[in-house]
């Protein structure tokens, strides 16, 4: 067991109505790190975010996660996929407040919402500009609002990894800004690791320890930032960041 | 003619309500009874029934949403006349001694009922967002607890579910009627009372049980609506 990683996995595979959209050899994912998934549309990133995350199970290989290994078609217990959450493009809220939205994941994990719980939570919401809204209607809230709603809903418990998936897609510079302000704050205070999918190589480039190329399923090319986009070893990742890369 | 017979209807239900005469009281204690039983039990199946098909997948489930609908159009005094048949001495749940009782009026107007609790239920769970659901799940909620977070959402869908089958039975006359007898003091209710006072030529008395009848389902409904009343607003 290497404690340093968060996952480790190998070997994995998902296909869908016959078309295998991911296959992934190895990918290791440290403790502490912000690691990006870049790629063209259809690349397997959300696919490969949806194992992590253990909403869906590969059909191939393993996934070494906290410590333990998980083989294909196998989940782990409610225990393990709650360190791990995921947030989405499309923030999905309830229709009920801020405060009971961003409170839920708390809530179904039986814990007490104390005074101090309060004051870190109203904490969280106002890094994010949202605790004047804390008692408004999450379905009445701009997508950049209910953006934030989702992202507080989501390390309010303090995940031990944190999967975003294109969080900040079609949102204007000021949330962009938030979010990623919140996001390198989030991976100081806790020793987490974020697993990111961005289709803004800028973002990647301000955010990121690492960065993975995927194409086609597979993963191109894993490398550090600097080394990502000044050294690219793969013909492929350098073609995608001159923006040449084939569909 | 008629404008006189209708105001003296009218009259008439005020001077029955306001004297709380007891023959209309205890009709109106069994329609509550027999048709609020029945809605819990439709609500008991319906709503964990129709969550269940709204939520998952699995062979047969067209079939089952098919005998469904249909259940939902079905004939309340043709589902009268089944309970009716079972209920009857030669009837396979006879031993119960249930025909002729509440208990069989509750046991028809559930069948009448739960189909399209359970319908409305499903349709109102199908219409919440995949993704939320999805959400739910990456956020760490079990099954039972997305299903609770998920039937929340739909809960303005389960309301009209409630609100449809409380409709169906409060206003049925054919299966109480066949399974009930319509036995005063004991089985009469609001709109087996309506056929007989109309039968007998007592229109005044029978426009007063209709317009109580009216009454109660206005006011059952206007509550139900007024503790969701946020979810009433528009998308302006």
């Amino acid at each position: 067991m290497n404690e340093e990683f968060t996952y480790e996995i190998e070997n994995i595979s998902k296909t869908y109505a016959g078309n295998t959209v991911l296959e992934v050899e190895h990918l290791s994912i440290n403790r502490g790190e912000i690691f990006c998934l870049v790629g063209p549309s259809g690349a397997g990133k959300s696919t490969l975010l949806r194992l992590m995350n253990f909403i869906e199970t590969s059909d191939t290989g393993k996934i070494r996660f906290l410590g333990n290994t998980y083989e294909a078609g196998s989940v782990p217990p409610l225990k393990v996929t709650r360190e791990v959450t995921t947030v989405f493009q499309r923030s999905a809220l309830m229709t009920t407040s801020v405060w009971n939205n961003v409170i839920y994941p708390l809530k179904i994990r039986g814990k007490n919402i104390t005074d101090s719980e309060v004051k870190r939570i109203e904490n969280i919401l106002d890094d994010l500009g949202l605790l004047k809204l804390r008692d408004q209607r999450a379905d009445k809230l701009s997508g950049g609002e209910a953006q934030r709603v989702a992202l507080a809903r989501a390390i309010v418990f303090k995940p031990t990894v944190l999967l975003l998936d294109e969080p900040t897609a079609n949102l204007d510079p000021a949330n962009i800004d938030i979010i990623e302000t919140i996001i390198s704050k989030y991976i100081e205070q806790v020793n987490s690791s974020i697993v990111m999918i961005t289709h803004n190589i800028f973002q990647a480039r301000r955010l990121a320890d690492r960065i993975a190329l995927l194409h086609k399923g597979r993963i191109i090319e894993v490398n550090s930032k600097n080394d990502f986009f000044e050294n690219p070893h793969e013909d492929t990742t350098k073609d995608f960041l001159s923006g040449r890369m084939i569909f | 003619m008629s404008s006189n017979v209708l105001a003296e209807g009218f009259l008439e239900a005020l001077n029955l309500l306001m004297s709380m005469d007891p023959y209309v009281m205890d009709i109106i204690a069994v329609s509550l009874k027999v048709s609020g039983t029945a809605l819990i039990l439709a609500a008991l199946i319906g709503i964990p029934l129709g969550a269940f098909l709204g939520l998952t997948n699995f062979p047969g489930k067209a079939l089952i949403t098919a005998l469904l609908y249909t259940g939902m159009g079905f004939p309340p005094v043709v589902i009268g006349l089944f309970v009716f048949i079972l209920l009857s001495s030669s009837g396979s749940l006879g031993s119960f001694g249930w025909l002729f009782t509440p208990y069989g009026m509750i046991m028809a107007q559930s069948i009448i009922s739960f189909p399209l609790v359970a319908g409305f239920t499903m349709t109102a769970v199908m219409g919440v967002d995949r993704n939320l659901i999805r959400q739910l799940k990456s956020l760490g909620a079990t099954k039972t607890q997305a299903t609770i977070a998920t039937l929340r959402e739909a809960r303005l869908g389960v309301l009209v579910s409630i609100i449809a089958g409380f409709g169906a039975i409060i206003s049925e006359v054919g299966a109480v009627m066949l399974v009930g007898g319509n036995i005063e003091g004991a089985t009469r209710v609001l709109t087996t009372a309506i056929v007989l006072e109309t039968r007998k030529g007592n229109f005044g008395i029978a426009i007063a049980f209709g317009i109580i009848l009216l009454t109660i389902a206005f006011i059952i409904n206007f509550t139900m609506l007024r503790l969701q009343n946020k979810e009433l607003s528009g998308n302006e």
